[in-house]
C-alpha cells in the first residue's frame, strides 16, 4: 500500500517536471526569438523521464533488497546461542519473528530474545520504509532539477528522449527474453539432474512407467520404472485423435468461412467459431470427464467393444474440438490470403465453386494450412487439463484408443502435485518430460514458422 | 439504336424485345445494373458483332468493365450486384434461369487486367479448362489441346520446352498470353479482356495486339482499354461510355475520326478522362 502510494507521488513529480520542462522551453524561446531544437512537448518528456524513472528504480531496488537487509541486521542483533542454531532452525525463528511482527500465529512462544528482535525488526522494518520514501522523492527532485537546467534551446531534446524510450523497450525485451532462457535453463539442469540417477536411453526407451521410489529403504514395491514410451505414446494416440477431429473440421469450416458464406452469415458465425478458443480448457475437461467420456463408454458397450471409462478417445475427441478454432481460424487467413484474382481466372474458365477450391484456391493455400495443422498439433501436445480429467493416470502402452492412456503432461501435473522433495528422481523425471516436450513443440513451431515464411514469399 | 426497354426492373420476358440481327453475337437491351444502391449502369443497348473485335472505351468508372463482365456473368460474384435488362448471346438470353453459368463461361471465356496464371504448370494452367469441362481424358488429347492453346497465344516456341516449369516464373507478357492461352484452351466463342495490356510494357502489349488481331478471325473479342491509340490499333467497332451510360457505338474509325456526341469528342481528344 505504502509503496504503491510512493509510485503514485513519483507519477505526479514527473507530470510536474513534465509541465516545468515544457513551460521551462517555451520560456527559453524568447517570444520566438530563438528557435528551439525539438518541439516543446519534448523537453517537458525529457524532465518528467528524468524524474521517473532513476527514482522508480530506485523504489524497486529498495523494494527488493530492504527485506533481506533488515532481516540480516535482526540476525546479528540475535543473541549469541540463537545465532548458533543450525541454518534450518535459525530459518525457523526468523519465520517466527516475521509472523509475530505481522500478528499471525508463530510456531511457539516468544522468549524474550525473540521479541526483542520483533522490536528491532518493526523498528527497522519502519525505518526502511521511511528511508524508501525518503531515497525516492531525493531521486525524483533531483533529477527534476538536473534536468531542468539542462533544458536549453540547442538541447536535442527529441533525440534524447527518442533514446530513453528506445532504452526502456529494450529493458521490457530483455526480461521477456531473459524469462525464457531461464525457464529452459532450469528445464535443462533439472533434467540433467534426473539423467545422472537414471540413464536418458532407460529414459527415452524404456517400455515402463512408474514413477513411485521407495523413501526408505524397508519400503516395499516400489523400485521405479521411468521409461517413458507409454507417455510418449499415449501423447500421441491422444494428439492424432484429436488432429482427425480438427483437421477436417476446422478446414472445411475454414472453406466455408471464407468462399461460401454469405457475408452476414460470416460475420455471426466466424465470431462464435472463435469464442470456442476462449473457454478455458478446464471446462473442456470436465465436459469431457463427465459427457463425453460416459456416452464413447456406452456406445462402445453397445457396440460390444469394451471402454475404459476414461479413454483415450474421449480426451481426443474433446481436444479435438478445442483445436477446431485454431485450425479453421488459421486456414480462414490462409485461404483469405489466395488473391481473388485466382479465384476469377478460375470462375472465369467456368469452374464451378468447388472446383475452384479443390484445384486452385487449396493448392495455393496448402503451405499455410499445413503450418496451421502443424502449430494446433504442437498445442495438441502441450494441453493438459483436458487429458488431465479426461483421460486419466494410467500409463498404458497400447495403440487402442478405447483403453485408458496418459500423457507427457498429465503426469508432469500429477508429478509435481503436492509435498515433493527434489532430490528424488520422481519429482525430477518431470522436467525431463518437460525438456522432451519443450524440444518437441519447438521444433513443430519452427517448421511452422519456416512454411509460413515460405508461402508468403511466393505472393509478395 | 432504339430503346424498346425502358429502365424498369425488368427481365425481357414482360416487354417486347426486338431480336437481334443475325451477325450480333451478343445483344443488350436496356441493361442496367446496380451495386447495392449505386446505379453502375444505365439503359445499356448494343451489338456486338462476330469476329470482329470491339473495343470498350471511357473513363474510369465508366460501367466499361461492368458491362464487360455481365456478359459471362462473372458479376455473380459480387453479392450486391443486380442486373436488368436483356442480355443475349446468340439469341439465348445469358440470365434466363435454365442457363447454366459454367457452360456460359465455357462459350465467354476472359482474359484479366493483371496476368493471373494459377501456381501451377504451365502445361496444366492451359489444361486446367479443358480438365473442368471434360474435353478430354487422354494425356496425349491434352497435350494437343495445350500446344494448340499455346500456337494460338503466340507463346509455344517460347515455352515448349519448358511446358513443367510454374507458369508464374514467366514474364508479365508471357504470363498474360498464357492466360489468354488458357481462355482459348477451352474453345470459347467469346473472349472478353479486360484491359489485357495496362500491366504490360510496350513491346509485350505490341505482342499482345498483334495476337488480338489474328485472334479475331476464330473469335468475337470485346476488349476494354484506357489506351485509346489501343482501340485503334486492334478494334473494328469502338464504344464510348461514359457516367454509366453508352454514349456512342460505331465503326472504329468513325469515333476517332467523326464522333456523333461531343463527349466522344472530349474524350478522345483528351479533354476529360
Amino acid at each position: 500500500m505504502n509503496t504503491i502510494f510512493l509510485l503514485c507521488v513519483l507519477l505526479v513529480l514527473s507530470a510536474v517536471g513534465y509541465r516545468m520542462g515544457k513551460a521551462s522551453a517555451v520560456g527559453r524561446q524568447n517570444g520566438g526569438t530563438v528557435r528551439l531544437h525539438s518541439l516543446p512537448s519534448y523537453y517537458g518528456y525529457y524532465v518528467a523521464l528524468w524524474c521517473g524513472l532513476p527514482a522508480l528504480l530506485l523504489v524497486v531496488l529498495w523494494t527488493a533488497s530492504s527485506d533481506w537487509i533488515v532481516k540480516s541486521l535482526v540476525v546479528s542483533a540475535l543473541p549469541d546461542e540463537i545465532r548458533a542454531l543450525p541454518a534450518d532452525k535459525l530459518s525457523l525463528v526468523v519465520t517466527d519473528i516475521r509472523n509475530i511482527a505481522a500478528g499471525n500465529i508463530a510456531s511457539a512462544a516468544a522468549t524474550p530474545a525473540v521479541q526483542a528482535a520483533v522490536d528491532t525488526y518493526l523498528n527497522l522494518a519502519g525505518m526502511a520504509r521511511s528511508a524508501m520514501w525518503l531515497v525516492g522523492l531525493a531521486a525524483a527532485m533531483f533529477g527534476l532539477l538536473l534536468a531542468r537546467s539542462h533544458v536549453a534551446p540547442s538541447m536535442r531534446a527529441r533525440n534524447r528522449v527518442e533514446g530513453i524510450i528506445g532504452a526502456v523497450l529494450i529493458v521490457c525485451s530483455v526480461i521477456a527474453v531473459l524469462t525464457t532462457v531461464g525457464i529452459v535453463l532450469s528445464l535443462v539442469f533439472e533434467a540433467a539432474r534426473f539423467f545422472v540417477a537414471i540413464p536418458a536411453a532407460d529414459f527415452l526407451f524404456g517400455l515402463t512407467w512408474s514413477p513411485q521410489t521407495a523413501i526408505r529403504a524397508d519400503q516395499v514395491g516400489s523400485s521405479g520404472a521411468f521409461g517413458a514410451v507409454p507417455l510418449f505414446t499415449g501423447t500421441l494416440l491422444i494428439a492424432t485423435i484429436s488432429m482427425l477431429v480438427a483437421v477436417p473440421v476446422g478446414l472445411m469450416s475454414a472453406v466455408y468461412m471464407a468462399d461460401y458464406a454469405p457475408a452476414r452469415v460470416r460475420s455471426i458465425a466466424k465470431p462464435l467459431l472463435e469464442i470456442l478458443a476462449g473457454i478455458p480448457t478446464v471446462v473442456y475437461g470436465f465436459f469431457g470427464a463427465l459427457t463425453v467420456a460416459p456416452f464413447v463408454r456406452e456406445a462402445g458397450a453397445l457396440a460390444g467393444l469394451e471402454v475404459a471409462s476414461q479413454s483415450g478417445l474421449a480426451a481426443g475427441l474433446v481436444m479435438g474440438i478445442m483445436i477446431i478454432p485454431f485450425v479453421s481460424s488459421l486456414s480462414d487467413d490462409v485461404i483469405n490470403a489466395v488473391p481473388q484474382s485466382m479465384r476469377d481466372a478460375s470462375y472465369g474458365l467456368g469452374a464451378t465453386r468447388s472446383e475452384t477450391i479443390k484445384k486452385v484456391v487449396l493448392p495455393a493455400a496448402l503451405p499455410g494450412i499445413a503450418a496451421s495443422v502443424i502449430l494446433a498439433f504442437s498445442r495438441a501436445l502441450g494441453e493438459t487439463m483436458i487429458v488431465v480429467m479426461a483421460a486419466g493416470l494410467a500409463a498404458n502402452l497400447t495403440a487402442n484408443p478405447l483403453n485408458a492412456v496418459t500423457t507427457v503432461t498429465v503426469h508432469i501435473a500429477a508429478l509435481l502435485v503436492g509435498d515433493q522433495e527434489f532430490d528424488s528422481p520422481k519429482t525430477l523425471s518431470a522436467f525431463a518430460l518437460g525438456l522432451v516436450l519443450f524440444a518437441v513443440t519447438l521444433a513443430l513451431n519452427i517448421l511452422a514458422m519456416r512454411i509460413v515464411r515460405k508461402y508468403r514469399e511466393q505472393y509478395e | 439504336m432504339d430503346a424498346t426497354v425502358t429502365t424498369q426492373n425488368v427481365s425481357g420476358a414482360t416487354v417486347p424485345v426486338p431480336m437481334p440481327m443475325p451477325a450480333s453475337k451478343v445483344a443488350a437491351r436496356g441493361v442496367n445494373v446496380h451495386y447495392g444502391a449505386k446505379h453502375a449502369l444505365k439503359s445499356v443497348d448494343i451489338d456486338i458483332r462476330e469476329n470482329q473485335v470491339t473495343a470498350f472505351i471511357g473513363p474510369s468508372g465508366c460501367g466499361k468493365s461492368t458491362f464487360l463482365r455481365c456478359i459471362n456473368r462473372m458479376n455473380d460474384t459480387i453479392a450486391s450486384c443486380r442486373v436488368t435488362g436483356d442480355l443475349r448471346l446468340d439469341g439465348q438470353d445469358i440470365y434466363d434461369r435454365s442457363v447454366d453459368v459454367v457452360q456460359l463461361r465455357a462459350r465467354v471465356g476472359m482474359v484479366f487486367q493483371k496476368a493471373n496464371p494459377f501456381p501451377k504448370s504451365i502445361f496444366e494452367n492451359v489444361a486446367y479448362g479443358p480438365k473442368i469441362h471434360g474435353l478430354a481424358t487422354k494425356r496425349s488429347e491434352f497435350e494437343e489441346i495445350v500446344e494448340k492453346s499455346l500456337r494460338g497465344a503466340g507463346l509455344w516456341e517460347e515455352v515448349k520446352d519448358r511446358l513443367d516449369d510454374p507458369g508464374t516464373g514467366l514474364s508479365g507478357g508471357q504470363q498474360q498470353r498464357l492466360c489468354i492461352a488458357r481462355a482459348i484452351a477451352v474453345s470459347p466463342e467469346v473472349i472478353l479482356m479486360d484491359e489485357p495490356c495496362s500491366a504490360l510494357d510496350p513491346i509485350a502489349t505490341a505482342h499482345v495486339e498483334e495476337l488480338i488481331d489474328g485472334l479475331k478471325s476464330d473469335y468475337t473479342i470485346v476488349i476494354v482499354t484506357h489506351n485509346m491509340q489501343q482501340a485503334a490499333r486492334v478494334s473494328q467497332r469502338t464504344a464510348f461510355f461514359h457516367l454509366g451510360t453508352l454514349v456512342e457505338e460505331d465503326d472504329t474509325a468513325k469515333i476517332f475520326t467523326n464522333p456523333r456526341d461531343e463527349r466522344t469528342q472530349g474524350y478522345i481528344t483528351g479533354r476529360y478522362g
